[in-house]
């Protein structure tokens, strides 16, 4: 009982309330609301996911078919019937060399999530086993002051999602440190306010490869002499700057508009400048600095793939990037597997913003 | 300590001793005017007002005619366009916990407990005062209000009524020299009112607080009140009419309801504000 209350709790902090009617129904608590409540909440959206899996499906098989024919008709007119043929036979045969590329189904992309899963643990295993092997090396090379040796095998697909949302947290946290502490000076004074107006402005709708172009600029100049992984350095700070501009209009928003009543209490009290911000100014403002700061993260994620895609830096990005051009049997479909996981990780991480968006917030009405 | 020291400048000489004055709040020749797109708007002019000290003042009048611009100039929250205002002789030249102020919506900051929401002021006014001292004023405060039990619930969670008593406490927790009340029970029921009057009045009796409050209800005005103040309506407001209450302190509503002199106030009041 107590263990079911706890975890209705926490579906509903992130937002998954749903799922609330299926533990009622594995618990067999159901009254006639809730038949309809099923229907609603766990019914229908299940079957629009078969609905959504079977047009996949059918349409992979079309274009499947309208590939291969293509494919026929082109060894005919080349090659003449002979060719045909031997295409058509092998084709049906299933044989590698000669299958139609185009949308993978939704067999073959689960058969390609359960490859990259297969992959990553080979590849685990093989960094333990190597840690294994180089551990007593490894020792000794410390002790002798030299560097340890590092694994320096081909990631896994797990490891370029770690690599991401690394890469995405860094970004975020730099978007935060610059957005949220600009957003509270600008707020607090009209004139500033409208003096930089201009400049947030047309800075804002910048697209994200400029700003990836610029920070190249300047981090390529900057890094040249240090080992520092300027990559990661500039991936990062495209996406923080791509980013933050959510966080810095809602946080000047924020303290901009801070109920009156509280300004004058502030002044009736004779608040000095540092109490006004901390006890009055920042607490009522949390709220829409929080619903900011819950767009950058989303909008960071976004852009991320992108801009990971063009600076080569490891993770999800190039992962996408490379296996398009790398034109294998089943790179396709992990393309498409790259695309659920990169959806499924921004869907949680902006849960998680949300929770944390509510529990700052004061009043509990407000939010969503 | 915060509160800038007041120099008690004015003095008043009776039989050849000088005493200090009994004026608490001077309103001399004031005038307010609020710039409009049609022109200027003259709100209050030539509007002059002396408060005793420990004297409760209420002021009734027309909605629109320039109460709250008033208030909040003496609060000094609203710049003062001609005149001055003086409290204790020092003119006034912006906010200060001198002057406390009771707002219509209590004004609480939600994010705060209600002890917070007391301490926030009381932190300020007495910062030479120990943590310990300043929680038991704040505590005190809260506790002459009948908050004892929320000290440490959140100012959202509390009824409107609880919140007001919470400003209530906020207020004579930072001791200020006068306290300004804007229809502070405006947004309440009549009963919870009733209530909060007497909460305030319980700690007036005791506290003798010089205090201005503003109010739409007759009955309140006569009950609270040393003297009625009646503003004409705008523009260019005044004093229209002042009428004393002379029943003896502390009063409970019982006698004042049953007072012979009461329906005789009552009416006064009610005549002005009809004319
Ligand atoms: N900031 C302002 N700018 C322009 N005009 C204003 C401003 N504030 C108030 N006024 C006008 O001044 C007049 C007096 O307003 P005030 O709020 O002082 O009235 P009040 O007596 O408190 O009314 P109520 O009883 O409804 O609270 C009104 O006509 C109002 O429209
Ligand atoms: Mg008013």
């Amino acid at each position: 009982m107590k263990q079911s209350l706890t975890m209705q709790k926490v579906t509903q902090l992130i937002g998954l309330g749903s799922l609330k009617s299926l533990s009622n129904l594995f618990s067999g608590k159901i009254g006639k609301d809730g038949v309809t409540l099923m229907l609603k909440k766990v019914v229908a959206p299940l079957a629009s996911i078969l609905l959504f899996i079977g047009l996949w499906h059918s349409g992979a098989k079309a274009l499947y078919n309208m590939e291969a024919d293509f494919k026929i008709e082109k060894a005919l007119n080349d090659q003449g019937e002979k060719a045909a043929d031997e295409m058509r036979a092998c084709i049906a045969a299933g044989e590698t060399g000669c299958q139609p590329n185009t949308l993978p189904s939704p067999a073959q992309v689960w058969a390609s999530y359960k490859s990259l899963l297969k992959d990553h643990n080979a590849i685990r295993a093989d960094k333990l086993a190597f840690k294994e092997k180089t551990a007593a090396m490894n020792a000794k090379r410390i002790a002798e002051g030299k560097d340890a040796i590092t694994y320096t095998g081909r990631p896994s697909f797990v490891d370029q999602i770690m690599t991401s949302l690394k890469t995405v947290f860094a970004g975020f946290l730099l978007a935060l440190l610059i957005a949220v502490p600009i957003g509270i000076l600008i707020g607090l004074s009209d004139t500033l306010r409208s003096s930089v107006n201009w400049l947030i402005q047309i800075l804002k709708p910048v697209s994200p490869v400029v700003w990836l172009l610029l920070v190249f600029m300047i981090v390529k100049t900057m890094t040249k002499n240090s080992e520092s992984d300027s990559a990661f350095i500039i991936s990062f700070i495209s996406v923080g700057l791509c980013a933050m501009w959510p966080t810095l209009v809602n946080t000047a928003m924020g303290v901009a508009s801070v109920d009156k009543d509280y300004i004058n209490v502030a002044k009736v009290l004779k608040l000095g400048a540092v109490q006004k911000v901390f006890k009055v100014i920042l607490p009522s403002s949390l709220p829409l600095i929080f619903t900011g700061l819950r767009i950058t993260l989303s909008v960071a994620w976004m852009v991320l793939i992108a801009i990971e895609l063009l600076a080569q830096s490891p993770g999800l990005g190039s992962f996408v990037w490379e296996e398009f051009q790398n034109g294998a049997m089943d790179s396709n479909s992990k393309i498409i597997v790259a695309m659920f996981v990169i959806g499924i990780i921004g869907f949680l991480l902006d849960r998680i913003m949300l929770t944390i968006q509510q529990m700052v917030s004061f009043n509990k009405n407000e939010g969503v | 300590m915060n509160t800038p020291t007041i120099k008690e400048q004015s003095t008043y000489t009776e039989n050849g001793i000088i005493y200090p004055s009994k004026v608490m709040l001077d309103l001399n020749k004031l005038k307010k005017v609020y710039p409009t797109p049609k022109g200027e708007y003259v709100v209050l002019e030539d509007l002059n007002l002396q408060i005793m000290r420990e004297e409760f003042v209420t002021i009734i009048g027309h909605s629109g005619c320039g109460k709250t611009t008033m208030l909040s100039m003496i609060a000094g929250l609203n710049p003062i366009s001609g005149g001055n205002i003086s409290v204790l002789g020092n003119p006034v030249k912006g906010p200060g916990p001198d002057r406390g102020v009771i707002f219509q919506s209590p004004s609480l900051m939600p994010w705060m407990t209600a002890l917070q929401n007391v301490m926030l002021g009381v932190d300020q006014v007495f910062s030479h005062a120990t943590k310990v001292q300043r929680r038991d004023i704040a505590k005190y405060y809260l506790h002459k209000v009948g908050l004892e039990g929320a000290f440490h619930k959140k100012a959202i969670e509390l009824s409107q009524g609880m919140q007001q008593r919470v400003g209530i406490a906020r207020a004579f927790a930072i001791k200020p020299k006068v306290l300004l009340l804007d229809e502070p029970f405006g947004m309440l029921d009549s009963l919870t009112r009733g209530e909060l009057q007497d909460i305030l009045i319980e700690i007036w009796n005791k506290e003798k607080i010089t205090a201005v409050m503003i109010t739409h209800d007759v009955d309140e005005a006569i009950f609270l009140a040393d003297r009625v103040i009646m503003m004409t309506s705008g523009p260019k407001a005044k004093i229209g009419d002042v009428l004393n209450i002379n029943f003896e302190r502390p009063r409970t509503r019982k006698d004042v309801l049953e007072h012979p002199d009461y329906y005789q106030y009552r009416k006064h009041l009610i005549d002005f504000l009809e004319h």
